[in-house]
């Protein structure tokens, strides 16, 4: 595939330079010019107004695989200590929707020590077969061991799509995986919808601190990869019922393992890790001094919510970066967001726009947050935050 | 102890405004920059330098452009830059991109580390690290915040997770990335500035790297971008008016509908 202009056609009105998302297109001589970074999304062939600018479909991947050779959905369900993670249930839940468009049956990929037991689990919530691997070995996240499983099942059982968290885990080992099976891997997606006929995964991801959506395909290549961000998904619902198969899988690759965890440390100081939960109630610079942030934390524990914070807060020291919401911290989408005396620097909004309700806290009245909030609060939230406590414990009695 | 940083040239977002009217990003005057993330992973191949002695190589891929962001690299205090470039690597996705990579820095070889940022910036995959140590075949740690020790090619660090951090060992060579709590990068200084002025930077092309065409740049990319698109427009906006107390007030009852409190 590429894009081109056409010279002749070309009227040099600069339409496609500002629609280009990646800044790929510059002006040589009056006319477009494509240069290297274009990734042929084009975004600028809908532009043109003078369709000046073609896509062509020449197909050039050499290693083009037989894709009919790929069947099922798979998920990787993640486990913590053996409790299931809950994006585990989601990616079931979106797995189950695709499986069935595709009349496919739905697997899981279940890796970690003394966990058997809980593979049932994952057939009531829509699973079809479970692969299981417990082992000693296992108990403790690597990045060897686990991509060592799944790309041993996956070679061997050849499913069309696998899907796994967006998490610290998803996020590490899916891409090792992805490389050694030479295909198409898509990051943090927040949709995903399946072609009936052809299988083709259309994955829709924010990119640009989610100021533009990107759909991506993996045409030629098979399984087709895919992290899924937490909180986007629906969970499945639980049918203790559902009948299933649970494979039990040797872990036999032990000798490849080049890296161990010598400890586990818990160390989120609250109850709830920001990317699990489901109201954030998050400080910046306004909140004044390291003290303000009980304001934060008395609102969370009273909404049975996460305390967030962004990078100003957390460069002033007034809590530790596991806290960080935003471009260089955790990106999050809890069903409620709080943000209080945050002006809502687009690094801050990347990691928070996505919640399903915002509410803005803000003295002046200009800035950017409230372009996201849902309800924005012009005030000072050292004022606005005991009230708000004091009438929220109210009607939680 | 011999160090490869990976870097990218990105947009400074930072100065990146969108239009809210067509939802597009402003890119007029946008700075390139080293990818931030990639700064902390400078400044730890230079602090591991300090104490084990050896040479900080910077390697990335990208246009012929790309060479200042190396040459910002060295004004830190890398010793050698390398740029992979080659008009065959255009269009690359994160496999592709991780194959030209590793083929480069297999060329450059000798090393005993290497260490990325967390992510890049502009599309945030954090897929790159983790694709490279496999195809060079050498261990991978993602997240690290914490060099604890190197010693008989073996180094162990602390890894951030989502409910905490892991103490994990590694043999070496391996790959690493590193986030922002690791440490503060240092400023250039006035010595790496006159150094990096001078530099002539090592290109390789995809002929230098042995690369093979049909695995480099969009032909070799398994994944394509079939759309762009803004996202739809938020739900309604609403600036609250009245006393705090009222503003409170109706928050809260909108809340209480919508069974969030």
């Amino acid at each position: 595939m590429s894009v081109q202009v056409i010279p002749d056609k070309c009227t040099g009105c600069e339409t496609c330079v500002s629609a280009c998302p990646f800044g790929a297109i510059e002006m040589r001589d009056g006319k477009a010019f494509i240069t290297e970074a274009c990734t042929v999304c084009g975004a600028c062939v809908e532009a043109c107004e003078s369709k000046a600018i073609e896509k062509t479909e020449e197909e050039g991947t050499a290693a083009a695989k037989d894709l009919s050779a790929y069947q099922g959905v798979w998920v990787f369900a993640e486990q913590h200590k053996g409790g299931i993670s809950s994006v585990s249930f989601e990616l079931l839940g979106e797995g189950r929707k695709l499986a069935d468009k595709r009349k496919a049956k739905l697997s899981a990929v279940f890796i970690g020590h003394g966990i058997k037991d809980k593979a049932k689990e994952l057939i009531a919530h829509g699973a079809d077969i479970v692969y299981v691997a417990d082992d000693p070995a296992l108990k403790d996240f690597n990045d060897d061991s686990y991509s060592a499983v799944l790309t041993t099942l996956a070679a061997l059982h050849k499913p069309e799509i696998i899907l796994a968290g967006a998490t610290a885990i998803g996020r590490s080992f899916f891409p090792k995986v992805a490389a050694k099976l030479y295909t198409g891997l898509t990051a943090d997606c927040t949709v995903l919808d399946i072609d009936p006929e052809t299988g083709n995964l259309h994955q829709t991801r924010p990119a640009f601190g989610g100021n533009i959506l990107a759909t991506i395909v993996t045409p030629h290549h098979r399984p087709q990869m895919a992290t899924v961000r937490h909180k986007v998904m629906k969970k499945a619902e639980r049918n203790a019922s559902r009948k299933g198969d649970i494979v039990e899988v040797k872990f036999t690759t032990a000798g490849d393992v080049r890296t161990r965890v010598l400890k586990t440390v818990e160390e989120v100081s609250e109850t709830v890790n920001i990317s699990e939960a489901d109201i954030i109630v998050a400080g910046g610079r306004g909140m004044g001094t390291a003290k303000n942030f009980h304001l934060l934390e008395e609102l969370a524990k009273t909404l049975g919510g996460a305390v967030g914070a962004t990078r100003g807060a957390v460069d002033e020291g007034w809590i530790p970066y596991s806290h960080q919401v935003g471009q260089t911290g955790k990106t999050v989408c809890p069903k409620l967001y709080i943000a209080a005396g945050i002006s809502g620097a687009i690094q801050h909004l990347a990691g928070m726009q996505s919640s399903d309700v915002i509410i803005a806290i803000n003295k002046d009245p200009n800035a950017p947050i409230f372009s996201v909030a849902t309800y924005g609060i012009v005030g000072d939230a050292l004022e606005v935050l005991p009230l708000m406590i004091r009438k929220f414990k109210e009607i939680r009695g | 102890m011999n160090i490869i940083v990976c870097i990218k040239q990105v947009p400074d977002t930072s100065e990146v405004k969108i239009n809210r009217e067509t939802n597009t990003l402003i890119r007029e005057g946008v700075p390139s920059i080293i990818n931030p993330f990639d700064l902390y992973a400078i400044e730890e191949a230079l602090r591991l330098r300090e104490q084990h002695g050896g040479r900080v190589t910077a390697v990335t891929m990208g246009p012929p452009q790309a060479a200042e962001a190396l040459k910002d690299a060295v004004a830190m205090g890398v010793d050698d830059a390398v740029l992979i470039s080659d008009r065959a690597f255009a269009g690359a996705d994160t496999w592709a991109t991780s194959y030209a990579l590793a083929k480069g820095i297999k060329k450059v070889g000798n090393f005993d580390l290497v260490i990325a940022g967390k992510q890049a910036i502009d599309g945030d995959t954090a897929q790159v690290g983790p694709e490279t140590a496999e195809m060079l075949g050498i261990p991978f740690i993602a997240y690290i915040r914490k060099i604890e020790q190197v010693k008989d090619n073996a180094m162990v660090a602390e890894r951030m997770m989502d409910e905490g951090y892991d103490v994990v060992e590694t043999r070496l060579p391996a790959l690493i990335t590193v986030v922002k709590e690791i440490n503060q990068p240092r400023l250039p200084s006035l010595k790496g500035k006159m150094k990096a002025k001078g530099l002539k930077v090592t290109t390789l092309s995809c002929k230098d790297i042995t690369g093979d065409e049909n695995q480099c740049g969009l032909k070799g990319s398994p994944t394509k971008v079939v759309k762009i698109f803004p996202p739809a427009p938020r739900g309604q906006r609403e600036i609250l008016s009245g006393t705090i107390e009222e503003q409170i007030g109706f928050v809260a009852k909108k809340l209480k509908e919508q069974a969030l409190i």
